[in-house]
Order: structure tokens, then C-alpha cells, then sequence
């Protein structure tokens, strides 16, 4: 299965701008269907961006964070070629994970 | 749980109305461990912070303190949101030593709609895109050197993001 996450990070001097952009329905739990009936919540509840074994950026989500979720931030330290660790765990205990090489 | 227990235990043959109240209690216990589920799920995530439908319970949930107004946050929504379901926030400030930049939306069922921690070295600026379900100010909320300071700005929106 493809991963559900897309990343572009790259390092601008002594900092890396960071992109993520993640595959996934961000049901808040009050929309219907075509058949009127509720869409139960399914949504992403945190997701973490790890550099060198660091955690260095937390994002804690509620059913208010858009569908395909985007974020953006910027780190101190990374250099072109380095890992950066994404996972993400939703309310539903669903997660996945992926490994993205920061860009010069 | 005792009522369908006696029903089933005086009817050999189990009648429509024991399966029935059979099917639907394990329909309220499924129901019971889905939540049980939902709470225990991801490690961290405070979930009594993000039920609340308060700012101010949410906020006191999540951070434990009331804010202070600043004018040293940026807060860059746009003034009319055409869909709710996609509205882009973009929070930069210049406080130092920020560990955490958090987004509320009052007039949201949950007040609280993300909540972003920043250790050392992190850049205190982050973008991200929310849904709103009706017109309602989008705060955004920074602590900073064991303060918490908080700017609002009203986006209008037009088309709800929330099925309403």
C-alpha cells in the first residue's frame, strides 16, 4: 500500500522547512451521508516529525483539522540527505509511518 | 445487562424479542468499546482537552492557564472563508522560548482544533488548514517562557465545513 504521506523537507542554512501533506478523511463525526446517517469521527490525533532520534515537531489533532491534512514548520539543524521519521496514529488506533531524506 | 439475561435464561428456544435485545446489547457493548478505544488511542493526545466546547475549559484542560493579549503573534487567516471545510491558518510569532502553538475555534462543536508542540530549535511558526462550521473568530493561543499569550481575528464564513 502506498504511504499516506507526502513530505518535502529541505535545508536552508542552518534550519529545515518542512512540508507534509497526509492522505486521510479527517471525519469530525458530524456529517451525514447520501443516506442521512452519521459518518463516525475518524481522524488523526497526533504526528510526529523525528530528526536524529529528536522529536521536533508534535502536531496534536482534533476532528477540526481539514481533510488531507497540511502542515507546515521549521527546524533548527538538518542538512541535505538526513532522515526525517513521519507517523501519525488516528482515534481509530490506524497509523502509519515513513522516512523522508531532508533536501539540500 | 441483567433484564436480558433473565430473558434468555427462562426461554429455552430464544425468542425474537431475546435475539433482538441480545443483538442490540451487543450492539451498546460494541459502541461502549469503540469509545473505550477511542480514548486510549494515541499516546499524548489529550482527550479531555479536545472534547471540551468551552475556550475556556479547553484551554484550562489542555494548558492549565488563562492567557494574556500580545501583539507579538501573527495570525494570518483569511477575512472570508468561502468553504469552511478548508480554511488555511498560518501563526508565526516572535515570544521567545515557545513550546507550543495551539488553535481554537469557538463556534466549532470542540472549541479546540490543533494543538502543535515545538521543542527547542523548532521555529515558533506553523501553518495548517481547519475546518469551521460557521462564521466564529479562529484564536491562536502560544506559550511562551511558562506564559500563555493569545490573539483572535474573525473569518466569515460562508459555506460550513461541518455538514451544517
Amino acid at each position: 500500500m502506498p504511504s499516506t504521506i507526502r513530505v518535502r523537507a529541505v535545508a536552508a542554512g542552518d534550519s529545515t522547512d518542512v512540508q507534509a501533506l497526509i492522505q486521510h478523511p479527517m471525519d469530525s463525526g458530524f456529517v451525514k451521508d447520501s443516506d442521512g446517517k452519521l459518518i463516525p469521527p475518524h481522524y488523526i490525533e497526533v504526528l510526529t516529525f523525528e530528526h536524529d532520534g529528536k522529536v521536533v515537531f508534535t502536531a496534536l489533532w482534533g476532528p477540526a483539522v481539514a481533510k488531507d491534512p497540511y502542515v507546515k514548520f521549521a527546524f533548527k539543524g538538518g542538512k541535505s540527505g538526513d532522515d526525517l521519521k513521519v507517523s501519525w496514529t488516528d482515534n481509530l488506533g490506524k497509523s502509519d509511518t515513513s522516512v523522508a531524506k531532508i533536501m539540500g | 445487562m441483567a433484564t436480558h439475561r433473565s430473558t434468555g435464561g427462562d426461554s429455552p428456544q430464544p425468542t425474537r424479542r431475546a435475539t433482538l435485545q441480545a443483538l442490540t446489547l451487543a450492539g451498546m457493548v460494541g459502541f461502549g468499546l469503540t469509545c473505550k478505544a477511542r480514548a486510549d488511542n494515541a499516546p499524548g493526545w489529550p482527550a479531555e482537552a479536545f472534547q471540551k466546547k468551552s475556550q475556556k475549559d479547553a484551554l484550562d484542560a489542555l494548558l492549565g492557564k488563562q492567557f494574556e493579549t500580545t501583539d507579538k503573534i501573527t495570525l494570518d487567516v483569511p477575512e472570508i472563508a468561502e468553504n469552511g471545510a478548508v480554511v488555511p491558518v498560518s501563526i508565526t510569532t516572535s515570544l521567545p522560548n515557545v513550546t507550543s502553538i495551539t488553535i481554537l475555534v469557538p463556534n466549532n462543536p470542540f472549541t479546540l482544533a490543533a494543538s502543535y508542540k515545538l521543542p527547542d530549535g523548532t521555529a515558533p511558526a506553523v501553518s495548517c488548514r481547519l475546518k469551521m462550521a460557521k462564521t466564529s473568530d479562529v484564536v491562536a493561543v502560544v506559550a511562551s517562557d511558562g506564559k500563555v499569550y493569545c490573539v483572535a481575528k474573525p473569518v466569515k464564513v460562508t459555506l460550513g465545513g461541518c455538514g451544517g
